[in-house]
């Protein structure tokens, strides 16, 4: 068995356990349940408590601000699915970046109204769960945003740190409101935070913002108006890599490495001697770790470390080192005792360009799939991801896929969405599919037109057929024989439609008349799906023909059910019963040939075996039956004999 | 214009704009939305005036912001406004609902409920249609009955048992004592209820073909005029006087369609909504109105111009007209909604502002539709 990766996390589950009962569960798609048992290793037995707990994995998917979330993603990854392969890979490129803003924009967006959501709630246990998912979400946007410009982008040396240093800048927006605060107050300089912001500003690479707000300095003292001043050409002259310019990186280095030899020199003139801030901002200028180092308050992160290191020791940093500066980063950070964080090691290993180990990490650290089926998707369709196989399921993105589509359909609602991420599944999802699809709950006729159009789209028959004849049995328990009929129909199911005419039928016998007119007046070529079916329509029409006094026509149709054998046996008395007002009617309406077919059926139903069951009364009611036929018969034979073997004059 | 997209984490069964008062010229504002398959289900009012600061360019660029909502029992399966201050809503549990809405908007409270209107013996009947004109409420459902309500009395006023032998979907007034009802095989009936009988006035059928209708509306000016939509995607335009067939067969959607609706105030106009996730907007070109398009008896088949360039497709839009450019009428489709989302379950005009709700569980609003 293969280790496990981190410890297990134990839930309690409270109600449960008590008196050292053993406890049963059951896995269910989303759920577990979990159970008190009987047994017990010691002590007497004693009842145990009858309740089943439901213990759900996965919180999230109720929050109702995260299932925008869910549903914003969905039209981005169905918009992603459909970008089309013979597009120039230059083109998709920037159509992937702006897919992976899109994302990342859902997430943020998502992040904001739970901020507002915990900041005016008013119960504790409320704003605590919204804090958590924020900062929850707050990495997730994070470690996207990083995998975007690592894998995505795929910078390559030179505007990889500018698009690092973009990233540490937008996870990093408290600089912006204290600038915001010193330059507004009355006077900026005298601001306690004043050095704070300078040093920051200059930490995030921010020169020009950096020599507005010195610039306030410079003009209260008139003395050192000169050290200010060489600062400022200092920070002026820092050069900053223009990937659209025509530079090229190896003249862009050597000149970054003139202007920090002039810092350096700047630095042994002691120069900035007078000023210990603008001492410490050289140092920071020529990259000095241990400065650097001593800034960790203002920094906050390993990985603002990194990147403030990376700019003013080695700007023009090629992706493949990029690891080793991240390695010795965050060991200089955390120091010798501290231990990395999971999301710290997250985004170590994506320095490391070790794709399938944040997957896997993310994976842990994360209650639901969304976040890792997403990226992992993305990445898939900028052709980043080997198809290395798992040695189960099929390859990795299908697997997270399915996973997070599967945790989806156990949503009461969110299961439509789920059905796009299957169809987006080549190996198994069509398989999985079919699983779920037939077991989300139908209470009305509208939602069971919804999945069936899910299903004809997908030829998924067996599943149309077990869904209409659900819908078919509950309505045939609702006396709703019409609507039980219209669904057998669309399932084309003929047993189904037998069983119900069956019924219609039986209905005629105990109250002599037809219900639902309206149904069997119209059934059209629907008629043809049953046998029995085609009979209780045309029995139907010989009723309306006899209505219609068009009575040759009646006694034609009543002649060709019995004889093409669509009536069953059971029925054959009744017909012949019908017969009987059409042979006493004073005009002749059966013809001679048509009488002895009448009569052989008469006899064919009389020679078969009597029920032994029959009491005496209904042998009684049968002979009399037949008895008044057979006479009825025999007249209408005399008189038909009569009229056709007369010649009208 | 694009329309204004809000994701309001329920999914969407119904939307309609609350009227306005024909005094006041004011654009809409104000519409409701009714959410089905949630564990709690809710009837929510929005708003979608002005708030305060507008952006520079377009000057209605607002979201739309929730105003009050109501617990709902049951998915919420229609939902008209009776009044400027009422609205009843359809159940799935077979109730059927008035609720009273604030002057001032601000609360959503329940008036009356005629609880299990619709039943069976053994389970719930959704109702699965309403419609008012007040004072009067209809609704129908899936036991095949048709009942009639008014607004302030407690008791019904009267049942129609046994109406329809299969689920009847939607229902439209004709004239003040008349209503017509569609079903699921695809029968249109007429029913006055001046009579005694329990049996229909009028009933019209297509004839072979059992396809189910799921939506009627009338011709706002022209009472004989009718159209549905089924589950076939084919939109039918009836007259109601004569013929036992539709006048014309449109081609419109590719699943069931929904909703359909004439423009209140101008029917030259003609709205559907459908399962395959389109909102198309119907209206005549070249001067004649629809009602002589119709007259002339127009049977040719149409598929459907798309003006907006679908997200995904072809940037060449595909542009298929009737045959024969001789033909003087035209009847020209637009789609309204950017790109294809999940089912668009329910679509409301009035005026120049359109709303719709979709299964990805967002509100769309349009408020400069071209009519």
């Amino acid at each position: 068995m293969e280790e496990v990766d981190v410890e297990p996390s134990t839930t309690l589950i409270p109600g449960a356990g008590f008196h050292q009962k053993h406890l049963g569960f059951e896995w269910g798609p989303g759920d577990l349940l979990v159970y008190e048992t009987n047994y017990k290793l010691q002590g007497p037995r004693s009842a145990s408590s009858p309740s089943v707990h439901v213990v759900r994995r996965d919180e999230d998917i109720c929050s109702p601000i995260l299932r925008k979330l869910f549903n914003e993603s969905h039209l981005i990854f169905v918009g992603l699915q459909k970008i089309k392969e013979d597009v120039p890979s230059k083109n998709k490129k920037s159509q992937f970046v702006s897919i992976s803003k899109n994302y990342r924009s859902v997430i943020r967006a998502c992040m904001e109204e739970l901020q507002q959501n915990a900041v005016s709630t008013q119960e504790g246990s409320l704003a605590s769960q919204y804090g958590d998912q924020v900062s929850i979400l707050l990495a997730i946007e994070l470690i996207w945003n990083l995998c975007e410009v690592l894998f995505i982008d795929a910078a390559p040396a030179g505007s990889l740190l500018l698009h690092l240093l973009d990233w540490v800048r937008l996870h990093k927006s408290d600089v912006d409101t204290r600038a915001r605060e010193v330059l507004q107050s009355d006077s900026p300089a005298q601001h306690q935070s004043y050095w704070d912001v300078v040093i920051s500003l200059v930490l995030q690479g921010r020169t020009d913002e950096a020599r507005q707000v010195l610039s306030k300095q410079a003009s209260l003292r008139a003395e050192s108006s000169s050290v200010f001043k060489r600062m400022d050409v200092l920070l002026q002259n820092m050069p900053i890599f223009n990937p659209a310019g025509t530079q090229t990186l190896t003249e862009f280095d050597v000149k970054w490495r003139h202007w920090h030899e002039e810092c350096d020199r700047c630095l042994q003139d002691n120069t900035f001697a007078s000023n210990r801030h603008l001492e410490t901002i050289c140092k920071i200028l020529v990259g000095d770790e241990d400065t650097l180092l001593e800034q960790r308050e203002l920094l906050s992160t390993w990985y603002h470390f990194l990147v403030t290191r990376l700019l003013f020791t080695h700007p023009t940093i090629k992706p493949p080192d990029l690891h080793y500066y991240a390695q010795s980063s965050m060991n200089m950070f955390l120091g010798p005792r501290a231990s990395p964080e999971p999301l710290d090691i997250i985004l170590l290993s994506a320095f490391e360009f070790d794709l399938h180990q944040v997957i896997k990490d993310c994976s842990i650290a994360l209650n639901n799939w969304w976040f890792v089926a997403h990226l992992t998707d993305l990445l898939d369709h900028c052709k980043l991801l080997q198809s290395h196989n798992l040695h189960f399921g099929s390859n990795l993105r299908e697997f997270l896929v399915l996973e997070y589509a599967s945790g989806l359909f156990t949503h009461h609602s969110l299961w439509q969405l789920a059905v796009d991420y299957f169809d987006h599944c080549p190996e198994f999802g069509r398989v999985y599919l079919e699983l779920q699809i037939e077991r989300v709950p139908l209470d009305t006729e509208r939602k069971a037109i919804k999945v069936l159009r899910i299903c004809e789209d997908r030829q998924m028959s067996e599943q149309v057929r077990s869904i209409c004849k659900i819908m078919a049995k509950r309505a045939l328990r609702n006396n709703r024989l019409g609507s039980a009929l219209s669904w057998s129909i669309r399932a084309k199911d003929a047993a189904f439609a037998t069983l119900i005419s069956e019924r219609f039928l039986q209905d005629y016998s105990n109250k002599g008349f037809f219900t639902d007119l309206d149904l069997l007046d119209n059934l059209g070529p629907a008629m043809l799906l049953s046998d029995r079916l085609t009979f209780l329509g045309k029995y139907r029409e010989f009723h309306r023909l006899y209505g219609e006094k068009r009575f040759s026509e009646a006694a034609r149709l009543l002649l060709s059910l019995m004889t093409a054998k669509i009536a069953p046996r059971s029925l054959w008395m009744t017909l012949l019963t019908d017969a009987l007002p059409l042979l006493e009617q004073k005009e002749v309406i059966f013809s001679v040939d048509q009488t002895y077919e009448l009569m052989s059926c008469l006899e064919e139903l009389n020679l078969g075996t009597k029920d032994s069951n029959q009491t005496d009364q209904d042998e009684d009611i049968e002979s009399t039956k037949t008895e008044l036929l057979r006479l009825a018969l025999a007249r209408n034979l005399a008189m038909a004999i009569v009229k056709e073997g007369t010649i009208e004059t | 214009m694009d329309p204004i997209a809000k994701y309001i984490s329920q999914k969407i069964s119904k939307t309609r704009w609350r009227p306005i008062s024909p005094a006041l010229l004011q654009r809409p504002e104000v519409f409701a939305t009714g959410s089905w398959d949630n564990e709690s289900n809710r009837v929510s009012i929005w708003s979608v005036g002005d708030h305060g600061v507008s952006n520079t360019d377009s000057e209605f660029d607002e979201e739309p912001q929730l105003l009050c909502d109501s617990q709902h029992d049951g998915d919420v399966m229609d939902l008209q406004f009776l009044d400027q201050d009422r609205l009843v809503s359809a159940s799935s549990s077979g109730a059927v609902t008035i609720f009273k809405l604030q002057p001032d908007c601000q609360s959503l409270s329940l008036a009356h409920v005629w609880e299990r209107a619709h039943w069976y013996s053994c389970d719930n009947a959704p109702c699965t249609a309403v419609v008012c004109r007040s004072p009067e409420v209809v609704s129908v459902g899936e036991d095949g009955r048709v009942i009639l309500y008014k607004a302030d009395q407690t008791e019904v006023v009267r049942v129609i048992e046994n109406a329809d032998s299969s689920t009847i979907h939607a229902v439209t007034f004709l004239r003040t004592t008349e209503v017509l009802t569609v079903n699921s095989i695809g029968q249109l009936k007429m029913w006055d209820f001046r009579q005694q009988s329990d049996s229909p006035a009028q009933i019209l059928s297509l004839t072979g073909g059992r396809v189910p209708l799921h939506c009627v509306d009338k011709h706002p000016n022209q009472q004989h005029i009718v159209a549905t939509g089924g589950q076939d995607g084919m939109l039918y335009i009836w007259d109601v006087r004569q013929g036992n067939t539709p006048f014309s067969l449109i081609e419109a959607h590719s699943a069931e369609m929904w909703e359909v609706h004439f423009h209140p105030s101008n029917p030259n106009h003609l709205f559907t909504c459908s399962e395959d996730g389109s909102l198309l907007h119907w209206e005549t070109t070249s001067g004649s109105d629809m009602s002589t398009l119709l007259q002339r008896g127009w049977n040719s088949r149409v598929v459907s111009h798309s003006a907006v360039p679908l997200a995904g497709e072809d940037d060449s839009v595909v542009s298929a007209w009737l045959a024969g450019d001789s033909s003087k009428n035209r009847l020209e489709a637009t789609h309204m909604l950017p790109n294809q989302t999940l089912s668009v379950n329910s679509l409301d005009v009035l005026e120049q502002c359109l709303v719709c709700g979709t299964d990805g569980e967002a509100v769309y609003v349009h408020r400069q539709v071209p009519v």
